[in-house]
């Protein structure tokens, strides 16, 4: 087997562009690529994304694999594993990168193993070590209480990077790089667990996790009704509702609304915790916000040492009161 | 319908914060005082939902736990709700895995154990949120596996699914036998019934070393691991928290809003 070479990034595509993963990967992608003097390529898999290849030439990548084909429209274990196994093959590299998405928790273990290797997923941070080369795989465990750093010893080191851990390029048009079109050559009776239908779920009005001012509410918000409170506020600021685990448990709030560990991960202009303690496990999934603000009853609360303002009292007195004044002041 | 559910003993993720400590020398977590050990939350999911299967249409669920030091009445709580039967692996050789490691030697119990529809592991475990044991298991068998399910309806040698997916969920069919991991939106586990914890206190759990499920030492466990800890470490807080106040609740709110106003954040 050829010497393993490079860095290459799987980019998830959305909606006929780059997912916001797949530029963040090819950001961080490009640096560890340079670090270690070798080349980034990038692969895209689906139907009708070929033009995007671009795209992640402009986001970085020297070279491209592209592999085009009506029956990898949607992402199926088995399909993507074979393609993926075949790419890995030729590409040959010495790290590849995903996204912690749906598809990458599901692609990156499998693919690791079968091309017996390693992969660690939901990484916050990678690194080249300067003395052995290897990837440095930075990443929460135990439920956001502790970090680990892992290393991968056989080639190639595989791991999945969580949203907003990374920071894209400025795309640039005129970069250059090279395209690789690649035979899907699957096998249809290989696709054992088959996608019957997908379902999105609505959201209405701004998604959580684009959204630049988030309010999250915590167990002590209590109830439904509370959290239309929360709502308000974030009308008025644009921005979306979030939750700790607790109200989604209770139905509060859908679950879909979750942030944290096993939830959404935001990294906002503002974060507005209310009536939360600040668990590990929630922070893990907000800590990349710019600013926080927190309104909590417990001056000990935990959330007090990851907040830049902080607010000792009752929500219910003093949010309606922090509504209306920024109402006002935003008016003025 | 013959189910094996992957379960594991570990530190209670609901423990307090300030009672997780590690130990920087052997880059390990020191068990909390007084705080006891618990299935791990995300493989209940995995309990659960081989029961709502069980309960729809009969069935035997064997619970599969690797570790040391499982204290019975823990690791014997999947009984307590309602599975059949428990095998631990328990062994210091199996202990120190990473995911490869692990799965390598859940793998070859499940062979021994034999007969098997579907397997079920939890989407991760609540100590080293690794979320691969249970694609490596699949790996390994030559099964198919569909991960983060929230819903499964088998019939005729197939089972429909949904797993939940970054825009809502995706309905999925898949031949058995199948592995699958299990997330949340499973709904939660039951608890178990006074009957059942009787029932559990009788039942003895089987027990396996390595060379039960005809392993070496060196592919399990520590010796078996693919990646290697080189470090484990709490996150600093900065703790710079400015606190707005204000002689009540109210006037504290309307401060806080100023604040925010004035350092340009709104």
């Amino acid at each position: 087997m050829a010497e393993n070479k490079g860095v290459l990034i799987f980019c998830e595509t959305k909606e006929g562009k780059l997912a916001a993963i797949a530029t963040e990967l090819l950001g961080c992608g490009r640096k560890l690529a340079d670090d270690l003097g070798q080349e980034l390529a990038a692969v895209l898999v689906g139907s009708g994304i070929a033009e995007l290849a671009k795209e992640a030439i402009a986001y970085g990548a020297d070279k491209v694999y592209v592999v085009d084909d009506a029956q990898l429209k949607d992402y199926q274990t088995d399909a993507y594993l074979s393609v993926m196994e075949k790419i890995v093959g030729q590409a040959a590299p010495q790290i590849l990168l995903m996204g912690q998405t749906s598809i990458g928790r599901d692609l990156a273990p499998a693919l690791a193993f079968r091309l017996k290797t390693a992969a660690s997923l939901g990484c916050l941070e990678l690194a080249i070590d300067p003395q052995s080369k290897r990837l440095l795989q930075t990443k929460p465990v135990y439920g956001g209480n502790a970090q680990a750093v892992f290393v991968t010893e056989s080639f190639p080191q595989i791991a999945t990077v969580r949203a907003k851990a990374m920071t894209p390029l400025e795309p640039d048009a005129s970069r250059k790089g090279e395209v690789v079109k690649i035979d899907a050559a699957l096998d249809p009776s290989a696709i054992r667990a088959k996608v019957l239908e997908k379902v999105a779920e609505k959201v209405e009005g701004i998604k959580l996790e684009d959204a630049e001012v988030v309010v999250c509410g915590g167990r002590g918000i209590g109830s439904a009704e509370g959290f239309t409170q929360l709502e308000e506020l974030a009308k008025m600021l644009k921005g979306a509702v979030g939750a700790t685990r607790p109200p989604c448990d209770n139905e509060w709030v859908p679950a879909g609304a979750q942030i944290g560990l096993t939830g959404k991960i935001v990294a906002p202009e503002l974060y507005i915790a209310v009536a939360l303690s600040g668990s590990s496990q929630h922070m893990s999934g907000c800590s990349g916000s710019k600013t926080m603000v927190a309104i909590n009853k417990d001056p000990e609360a935990n959330i007090f040492r990851e907040a830049r303002f902080g607010l000792v009292g009752d929500w219910k007195k003093a949010l309606p009161a922090f509504t209306e004044k920024l109402k006002e002041l935003l008016a003025g | 319908m013959n189910m094996i559910v992957c379960i594991k003993q570990v530190i209670d993720p609901e423990a307090p914060p300030a009672s997780f400590k590690i130990d920087p020398a052997s880059n390990k977590v020191v068990p909390p005082q007084g705080v006891s050990p618990v299935i791990d939350p995300y493989a209940e999911y995995g309990v659960e939902a081989a029961l709502k299967i069980k309960d729809a249409q009969g069935g035997k669920i064997t619970a599969l736990s690797l570790g040391t030091n499982q204290l019975r009445d823990i690791v014997k709580k999947p009984l307590a709700m309602g599975a059949d039967e428990l095998v631990l692996l328990e062994d210091e050789a199996f202990d120190g895995g990473d995911s490869w490691s692990t799965a390598y030697a859940l793998a070859m119990a499940i062979k021994k154990i034999g007969e098997y529809d579907i397997i079920f592991c939890g989407r991760e475990a609540s100590d080293w949120n690794a979320g691969q044991v249970g694609s490596a298991i699949a790996e390994i068998l030559g099964l198919p596996s569909v991960t983060l399910v929230k819903k499964i309806e088998p019939a005729d040698g197939k089972t429909k699914l949904e797993r939940v997916t970054d825009e809502g969920h995706e309905v999925i069919e898949v031949p058995l036998p199948c592995l699958v991991t299990v997330s949340n939106e499973i709904g939660e586990p039951r608890y178990p019934t006074i009957k059942g914890i009787m029932a559990a206190k009788k039942k003895e759990p089987a027990v396996w070393k390595p060379a039960d499920i005809g392993v070496e030492t060196s592919q399990i466990g520590a010796q078996g691991r693919r990646t290697k800890l080189q470090k484990l470490f709490q996150p600093v807080r900065e703790g710079k928290c400015e606190m707005v106040e204000g002689e009540s609740p109210e006037e504290a709110g309307a401060n806080l809003a100023a604040k925010l106003r004035e350092v340009k954040v709104l």
